[in-house]
């Protein structure tokens, strides 16, 4: 139900989604997967970086995971957790025979020197350790974490990739990893910066037996070998895809669209939608702090001519408030009245009646990621037409990065994000994000979010806060974009994810 | 010329001194925060504080700058933020394709022009030497990036004559490896051969009209002979200038040819690092490639003496 990706095109969608008619699988065989750049990291808990959680998913594993339609699933634990009735104790039992990259078994022990560093070491762990009086063995299969205050997102936080709760040998754990040592179906064989990290087949892996569901379940290790090849530049991953030199090539430019379906050498992917563009709000200094201003931006800006802007073609993005698209169980319209309106009368109104003063909207935006740069242009346009007096603050990626966390600096900056599982894996609602939305109506409902565990209660609550989103403006979500990705049209069982993962892909002949 | 060789190197150490210093100074006043880029998007202000305290980036900048004096003095330049390794290590691991790359790229571009400057000079206002001044302005005007596009896409993904990017995977041999330079080395060989023929055409014109070279041609000297050996050698002096210049940018890394083909050469990591505000490595890269173009300089000095007996120190 939330698959991600529709493959465009009759003859794009008949190769993609099977092998050709005719054709057989074959075990074995190596494939060259072209992605965005270099990985700051190998050490997925110390990162919430996508382009190293697709790479590191092959050799390091969690406890949970998510399966073909984002449902926590579990991976190194046996089952589910039993949670006791107040929500404060999750008893975990840990698989048994799981053997490391390095030799050695898999225990409690093992997953618990691994959580504790991931409450003290990761962002996403941080940000829940104040909630986590104990993780403690009680034998060597069963982990038990005891909690002070209930927190239903736990789960998907030990399931997510980015910022990952990782579990590696107790002996490897440092401030840094001293060696790369996992579980996964695939182990680091050789890592040549900025040139290809090599993972090969881990043949003591041990799998999960159940059907395999997105990244639950059994990792069957087709392939012996995957090169995930750093190719920053966008057009030479089209290139190298074009002429046959990937299997696989990640996040291509929308223009090269055209050229993907004529080669004979690669098809086009298309994530549908993909993530959102964000305008995010600063509520803690300047002009946006005031809801009238923050009203006003909204009211002026027109997200069908930003995207358009943006991605060229309709075929790439969608104009859609809902912060979640209708694949997922989270989608609603709450709100919905208040995005798309691109009224400088409005804009106006809103202005006169914040007594706004000419003081310059100052817009942090960077090349990096030229669709922020070209929304950003007709954001001006439209917001100068309602009035605002705009200051384009046009950086590199790594300046936008530091200046966002000065709250002086800046009243809007533009970033994006894909479509994640769960609404509380992103800090956009939080207090303490560097947006500082601070609110006592919406800070309850965020509370009773992350408190409450029936699912249709959970929905009920994220309804209002979409809601609250809408009518107190902390951010903008522009609309839903789609990525363009290609895939060899004899490489099979690329699954439908914003972090594609290959231990079920297949060469066939 | 020994005192002229000393003070030429204590000259080499106060110009590095500058670099170091200028290096440091650049480095940090630019913007940018190597924790959060390392951290991503979710990341917290705190977040980043706390990597950066655990990093040494809290410091006094005067702190800094004292620490990293000191390393340069002990001949160590740091540990790379991303990398996690020494950045001499780092750097190392890049050589290899920016060495070879520069060869080929000289080599190449030495083949073109110092044939295509001479025989210019000596048809100089004939329709050749107005077709290679025209070709070498033009070579020298279109973008390395745009030759180098055209060139991958219809000489390696059309034809399927050359790798279209990249240096080869772990299963790649020396040969297989260099395979995936030449067609970079030839679009950096075109651009600079421009220069080049440009210089040996003025130098040998300006050697041409020399009196010894009329003297030499009314003793009835053979034309080749004249050319070759009268003209060429004494023309060679400005023309091994800028074939050393040429060499000491190329060696400091083609940043865009590199990040066209994907090469995993020094301009690569320049640019990556400095994307990702890898302090160590940018400051520590740039000393070494300042340290070469000094010592690349000083070695054309000494070139100078060899090939031609007027020079003295």
């Amino acid at each position: 139900m939330r698959a991600l990706f529709t493959v465009i095109g009759a003859t794009a969608a008949a190769t993609a989604m099977a092998p050709a008619i005719g054709a057989q699988a074959q075990t074995g065989g190596a494939i060259d997967v072209a992605i965005i750049g270099e990985p700051p990291t190998l050490d997925p808990m110390l990162t919430t970086t996508d382009v190293t959680s697709i790479v590191t998913q092959h050799f390091f594993e969690t406890l949970y995971t998510f399966d073909g339609n984002w449902r926590v699933s579990p991976l190194l634990a046996v089952d589910m957790p039993e949670i006791s009735d107040d929500g404060l104790t999750y008893t975990i039992a840990i698989r048994e025979g799981v053997v490391f990259h390095d030799g050695s078994t898999m225990d409690a022990h093992d997953v618990v020197a691994s959580l504790n560093r991931w409450t003290e070491m990761a962002v996403r762990g941080q940000g829940v350790a104040d909630r986590i009086d104990s993780i403690e063995a009680t034998d060597d299969f069963t982990v038990v974490i005891t909690m002070n205050t209930p927190y239903s997102p736990l789960l998907s936080l030990l399931a997510f990739t980015n910022s990952a709760a990782i579990v590696v040998p107790q002996e490897v754990i440092g401030e840094a990893l001293s060696d790369i040592v996992g579980t996964g179906p695939y182990r680091l064989a050789e890592h040549r910066p900025d040139q290809y990290i090599q993972v090969v087949r881990y043949d003591d892996y041990a799998s999960r037996s159940e059907p395999s569901d997105g990244a639950f379940g059994e990792r069957h290790q087709h392939l012996d070998e995957i090169r995930f090849v750093p190719v920053p530049d966008s057009n030479t991953r089209v290139e190298g895809a074009v002429a046959g030199q990937y299997h696989f090539a990640d996040a291509l430019p929308t223009e090269a669209y055209q050229r993907i379906v004529d080669s004979t050498e690669i098809e086009p992917l298309m994530l549908r939608p993909f993530g959102w563009p964000i305008f995010a709000f600063n509520m803690k200094d300047g002009l946006l702090v005031d809801l009238p201003v923050r009203q006003a931006v909204q009211a002026a800006l027109a997200p069908e001519d930003m995207l358009l802007a943006a991605f060229g073609d309709e075929a790439f993005f969608v104009v859609e408030a809902a912060l979640f698209p209708d694949r997922f169980v989270w989608h609603n319209d709450a709100g919905a009245d208040l995005y798309n309106q691109a009224d400088p009368e409005r804009t106006g109104e809103l202005l006169e009646q914040a007594g706004y003063d000419g003081t310059p909207l100052r817009i942090l935006t960077s090349h990096q990621y030229e669709f922020h740069f070209k929304m950003a242009e007709v954001a001006r346009a439209y917001l100068e037409a309602g009035g605002f007096a705009v200051d384009m603050q046009v950086v590199d990626w790594a300046t936008l990065s530091e200046r966002r966390n000065n709250p002086e600096l800046w009243d809007i900056y533009i970033t994006h994000s894909p479509f994640l599982p769960e609404p509380a894996l992103t800090s956009l609602y939080s207090p303490s994000s560097r947006l500082g939305w601070a609110d006592e109506e919406k800070d309850a409902v965020l509370t009773a979010f992350t408190s409450e565990t029936d699912p249709d209660t959970r929905l009920e609550l994220f309804t209002e806060l979409q809601r609250l989103v809408y009518e107190q403006a902390p951010f903008y979500k522009v609309g839903g974009f789609n990525v363009l990705m290609a895939v060899a049209p004899n490489l099979d069982g690329v699954p439908e994810s914003p972090w594609p993962f290959f231990w079920n892909a297949e060469l066939t002949q | 010329m020994l005192s002229h060789i000393v003070n030429r190197v204590v000259g080499m150490i106060a110009v590095m001194f500058i670099v170091l210093t200028t290096v440091f100074i650049i480095v940090r006043l630019a913007p940018g925060d190597p924790a959060a880029m390392m951290l991503g998007p979710e990341a917290t202000p705190e977040d980043a504080a706390e990597l950066r305290a655990r990093m040494g980036l809290d410091e006094p900048i005067p702190v800094q700058y004292v620490a990293f004096l000191a390393q340069m003095v002990r001949g160590d330049l740091g540990d790379s933020i991303f990398f996690n390794q020494p950045v001499l290590t780092v750097m190392a691991d890049r050589a290899e394709p920016t060495v070879f790359l520069t060869l080929f790229s000289i080599l190449i571009a030495v083949a073109i022009a110092i044939p295509v400057g001479v025989v210019s000079a000596y048809t100089r206002g004939s329709l050749f030497d107005q077709g290679a001044l025209s070709t070498a302005m033009l070579a020298a005007s279109v973008p390395s990036f745009w030759t180098g596009l055209m060139f991958q896409q219809y000489l390696a993904t059309h034809l399927g004559w050359f790798p279209v990017s990249g240096y080869g995977g772990p299963d790649a041999g020396f040969f297989q490896r260099m395979g995936h330079l030449v067609l970079p080395s030839v679009v950096l060989g075109m651009v600079n051969s421009a220069l080049i023929i440009r210089f040996s055409r003025a130098s040998m014109l300006d050697i041409l009209s020399d009196d010894y070279i009329r003297t030499a041609r009314a003793k009835g000297m053979s034309e080749w002979r004249v050319v070759m050996r009268h003209a060429f050698k004494n023309a060679l002096i400005p023309i091994v200038t800028v074939i050393g210049l040429t060499f000491a940018l190329l060696i400091s890394g083609a940043v865009v040819t590199e990040r066209v083909f994907n090469l995993p050469g020094v301009g690569s990591l320049v640019v990556g690092a400095v994307l990702r505000r890898d302090y160590p490595l940018i400051q520590g890269t740039l000393v070494v490639v300042a340290g070469l173009y000094v010592l690349i300089n000083f070695l054309i000095d000494m070139i100078y003496l060899a090939i031609d007996p007027r020079v003295k120190f």
